[in-house]
């Protein structure tokens, strides 16, 4: 386990370098080709590729970058990040002093959600166990609560003005960020496997996955499960073997969510065999994303699951774009009715004619994000769907004929 | 080189000048907010799109020559 | 008799530049709220505001230049220019120059709205409710003829649908309410 601790308890300073050893000496440019050589993800929920990110704020670095260590974590079912910064909160630090030394950054903010207390006393005191120099140069900023406040703008916005809602872009964080300055915004995760693939080089990670797939990552299982929380696995593994890591399943499963409310659902029944990586999911139109895997029991609702996501998402717009606050609010009331199986007449066809019309209308991805969420699940609950526009629901019929048997 | 028409989606207030002025490329959705089309303004319509930029009430509007731009409806 | 000619043109030109400033307040609120209709849209209400706009600087012009050249009051460019300098109905006729200065902020920040920017815009734009005011109470001190009645109807229907027009823009509902975030529900940060 790289990652995870099993002890619990954040390791100190010692400890930390017993087991690794001192933060290696290699140079900016070596750095960056290490990382694109490993093909190394971003943890966040974009995916994008760690070291084209850095190279591209290093090129427009003049030694006034900033590094925004993301750990705002506010998808609701994940829990690695927090856990990560309470447990190795100095592979974190390493990574963030990393990444300055890469792009050029004199500026390194810990952006840390404001309910995660463990993750933030364990940095605050990682930081103090520091030498002056780097603990100089950094400091922690608590990210409000709220589903928005760890999109990249929004946490520039928020350190530069105190108010954590999305910006208009271009120009991006990379290009113009924090105080107008080239800034990285990388998710805490990315950074600490960044910190290990400096020390052991990028064929160490990608030796670590099975099959054709590279790397580990940290994962938040829950559900259906009988040990939800955070499990590390090699990419390339299996939705099995996931569960597996979980304990195992405590119940039948009807579907699972992949990538949190950010990423969509999938039928469980094709994919036990699903690896979990990249490219394969992306074959399947779906996404690791920030590590959610959400195993929905068979005797939930797909409807009702997916009309309380969309009711909490619609709450988590920024309410600064019309067609987000509109939009969605009306997909989360149509949603709701659905599910409650009083919907409207022409309320399943409102939904996807509505659907079809908020990709890109906004500032910032929420919105997409929302909606892709939404279209898995008319994909995968199809028939559920069309149940409740008849007023039946097909979960609590079988519910009822298992009763009765 | 083309022009595209670009939005700045928090400034947008749903007015909706821009749709009366460029129905072409420009739509309302149910809340009375633009759809607008990614694709190049035909050269016909450029005059119309200036209008159209000028008239948003809130400078949500403005035309961008078509290299480096991601396309947002 | 051309001194007499000259007086009309300046009385005349100031109450047609009232009329039309009238007229220009007034679109500016029925944009403001939004108001259309099917055979009439937006972009129309406020292409006359903005047409009507620069139709009044013709007659103000027409105004001010008969009224510095007419010998008989001989008022001077100064008079124009500074406001409260004349000797002259000084109170009356400053507030007019004072009314021309806020036009003219007003006009040349919405001719040139894009290099002002938004906000300097708005704000500058927020002086009509101090400049139709002035000139009308410019107006209306100035006059030295016996109050004709239909002077006082022009100026009755002015100040009348300004008011009106207030009044419906201080009672109607936000459009950008939707901004502002509903009052804080429970909704359970985490589901399942």
């Amino acid at each position: 386990m790289e990652l995870i601790r099993p002890t619990p308890g954040a390791e100190s300073l010692a400890a930390h370098q017993q087991r690794l050893g001192p933060l290696p000496a290699v140079g900016s440019g070596e750095l960056i080709a290490e990382l694109e050589a490993s093909g190394l993800l971003g943890r966040g929920g974009a995916g994008f590729p760690v070291g084209r990110k850095w190279r591209a704020v290093a090129e427009r670095s003049s030694g006034n970058a900033v590094v925004l260590a993301n750990g705002a974590e506010g998808e609701p079912l994940s829990l690695k990040d927090r856990s990560l910064m309470a447990s190795r909160p100095h592979l974190v630090i390493d990574g963030a002093l990393l990444a300055a030394r890469a792009v050029g950054a004199n500026d390194i903010i810990f952006y840390v959600g404001v309910e995660h207390r463990a993750a933030e006393a364990a940095l605050r005191h990682a930081l103090a166990e520091r030498p002056a120099d780097p603990r100089g140069r950094a400091r922690i900023v608590t990210a409000p609560a709220g589903y928005v406040s760890g999109e990249e703008s929004a946490a520039v916005h928020f350190v530069d003005a105190g108010d954590a809602r999305p910006t208009t872009t271009p120009p991006r964080p990379f290009e113009r960020g924090v105080g107008g300055r080239p800034t990285l915004v990388q998710n805490v995760e990315s950074l600490a496997l960044a910190a290990l693939i400096a020390r052991r080089g990028h064929a160490w990670y990608q030796g670590l996955g099975h099959g054709r797939a590279r790397g580990i990552g940290l994962l938040t299982v829950s559900g259906a499960v009988n040990r939800a929380g955070v499990h590390e696995v090699a990419f390339g593994s299996t939705l099995s073997d996931a569960a597996a890591a979980a304990g195992g399943l405590n119940d039948d499963v009807r579907a699972v969510l992949l990538g949190g409310y950010f990423g969509g659902w999938a039928d469980v029944d094709e994919q036990w065999g699903l690896p979990l990586d990249a490219s394969s999911l992306r074959a399947r139109g779906l996404a690791l994303g920030c590590g959610v895997v959400h195993f929905l029991p068979a005797e939930s609702c797909g409807v009702e699951a997916t009309a309380r996501i969309m009711t909490y998402l619609a709450s988590q717009s920024a309410r600064q774009c019309g067609p987000c606050v509109f939009g969605l609010a009306a997909i989360a009331d149509a949603t709701r009715r659905l599910a409650a199986r009083s919907p409207q007449a022409g309320d399943l066809e409102r939904i996807v004619r509505w659907t079809g019309q908020l990709t890109g209308r906004g500032a910032c991805r929420h919105p997409d994000g929302a909606v892709a969420l939404l279209q898995s699940a008319l994909e995968v609950f199809a028939d559920d769907f069309s149940g409740h526009q008849r007023r039946r629901c097909l979960t609590v019929a079988a519910r009822e004929r298992v009763a009765v048997a | 080189m083309g022009e595209t028409m670009q939005i700045d989606r928090i400034r947008c207030d749903g007015h909706g000048l821009c749709a009366e002025l460029l129905p072409e490329l420009i739509t309302l959705d149910d809340w009375g907010y633009p759809i607008i089309t990614a694709a190049a303004i035909p050269p016909s319509l450029v005059d119309h799109a200036r209008r159209a930029v000028d008239a948003c009430p809130v400078l949500a509007l403005r035309l961008a020559s078509m290299t480096a731009v991601t396309q947002k409806r | 008799m051309s001194d007499t000619i000259l007086w009309y043109a300046t009385r005349g030109a100031g109450v047609v530049s009232l009329v039309l400033l009238t007229g220009v307040a007034v679109l500016g609120i029925v944009s403001a709220m939004r108001w259309q209709m099917a055979s009439w849209p937006r972009f129309l209400t406020t292409g006359l505001h903005r047409n009507l706009a620069l139709a009044t600087l013709v007659f103000l012009a027409l105004h001010i230049v008969t009224a510095v050249v007419d010998p008989f009051t001989a008022l001077g460019w100064q008079a124009a220019l500074i406001p409260f300098s004349s000797s002259y109905r000084r109170l009356w006729l400053g507030l007019g120059v004072v009314a021309i200065y806020l036009l003219a902020a007003i006009v040349v920040s919405s001719l040139l709205r894009p290099l002002f920017g938004q906000s300097a815009w708005r704000a500058i734009h927020w002086l009509t409710y101090l400049m139709w005011p002035v000139a009308v109470i410019h107006g209306i001190g100035t006059g030295t003829d016996p109050r004709f009645a239909w002077m006082l109807a022009i100026e009755a229907i002015c100040i009348g649908s300004v008011v009106a027009a207030v009044a419906w823009r201080v009672s109607g509902v936000s459009h950008t309410a939707w901004r502002q975030a509903p009052a804080a529900s429970p909704q359970a940060r985490k589901w399942s």
